[in-house]
């Protein structure tokens, strides 16, 4: 257990969630996406906290990073809930409204 | 030695379980698959000492995941279980990206010089974070309680089928709402 191999953990499992949220088309899977994004950042804070400062100060820090992740899920599933309700759309291809 | 294997074991499983969410078939299954990679990055947090915060994570996404699979189910308008899909857009770039972060990450951590520890673990990391969050960082979840009452507000507003304005009109002038059904208090 190293701080090394914490962050490349934390680096693939970044990297795979920015695929998702890259290349799917349901709403609900890109959030999935951003989701990883997140349990990355969670593992990568944990890994700075226990190998370089470990204060608790920074484990405050983690579980502001985890209550930013609820909100997401939250807001996303609202949004998607809306889409849905106005145009029966489940991908972002259809609602690309502001696009130009 | 078996904490080292055991910590690598669990990245591999947090990695590859994310990897299965946009490889498997069903929303079903991606939807455990990704409770899954949760949880190896819950216990990973547990291996850096972390008790609170990593039971926290498990728990919170095993919740999650499970709140998830529904909407999969409700939104997807087909049978998640049994229909093989491929949805997806821009693949190469997306491949591209990927790969191209975490090679840049990965030169990153392991060309960095990494400082030392600084200072020691408390003796009692979960008490001494209640602590922290009880006395000097107050404010922080003083600040995210009103967050989560705004975002439960503009949830629910969103995701309302009927709203005030579809009841009592766009300037909200019109004295007996517009219900499907007549009845309740005053009415």
């Amino acid at each position: 257990m190293t701080l090394e191999a914490t962050l490349l953990i934390a680096a693939a499992i970044f990297s795979v969630g920015l695929y998702g949220a890259i290349s799917q088309q349901v709403v609900v899977m890109v959030m999935m996406g951003l989701e990883l994004m997140i349990n990355a950042v969670i593992l990568a804070a944990a890994g700075f906290w226990w190998f370089l400062a470990p204060a608790p100060t920074g484990q405050v820090l983690l579980l502001v990073v985890i209550a930013a992740m609820t909100l997401e899920m939250a807001m996303g599933f609202a949004v998607a809930t809306l889409l849905h309700r106005e145009r029966q759309a489940d991908m972002t291809d259809m609602a690309t409204d502001l696009t130009r | 030695m078996v904490a080292d294997i055991a910590f690598w074991g669990l990245g591999l499983v947090a990695v590859i379980s994310g990897a299965a969410v946009f490889y498997v078939d069903s929303m079903a299954r991606a939807t455990y698959a990704l409770a899954l990679s949760f949880v190896a990055v819950g216990l990973q947090v547990l291996f850096l000492q972390q008790n609170y915060v990593g039971v926290v994570t498990i728990l919170m996404m095993v919740m999650e995941m499970a709140i998830m699979a529904v909407y999969m189910v409700m939104f997807m308008g087909m049978n998640p279980a049994l229909t093989p899909m491929s949805m997806v857009h821009s693949n190469r770039t997306a491949v591209a990206t990927a790969v191209l972060t975490f090679l840049v990450l990965a030169a990153g951590i392991l060309l960095v010089d990494w400082p030392t520890r600084r200072g020691s673990p408390p003796p009692e990391v979960t008490v001494s974070l209640g602590e922290a969050l009880m006395g000097p960082k107050m404010l922080v979840m003083a600040v995210i309680s009103p967050v989560m009452v705004a975002t439960i507000v503009a949830g629910v507003v969103l995701a309302a089928h009927r709203t005030r304005y579809d009841r009592f009109g766009d300037d909200l002038k019109q004295r007996t709402p517009e219900d499907p059904q007549r009845g309740g208090v005053g009415r």
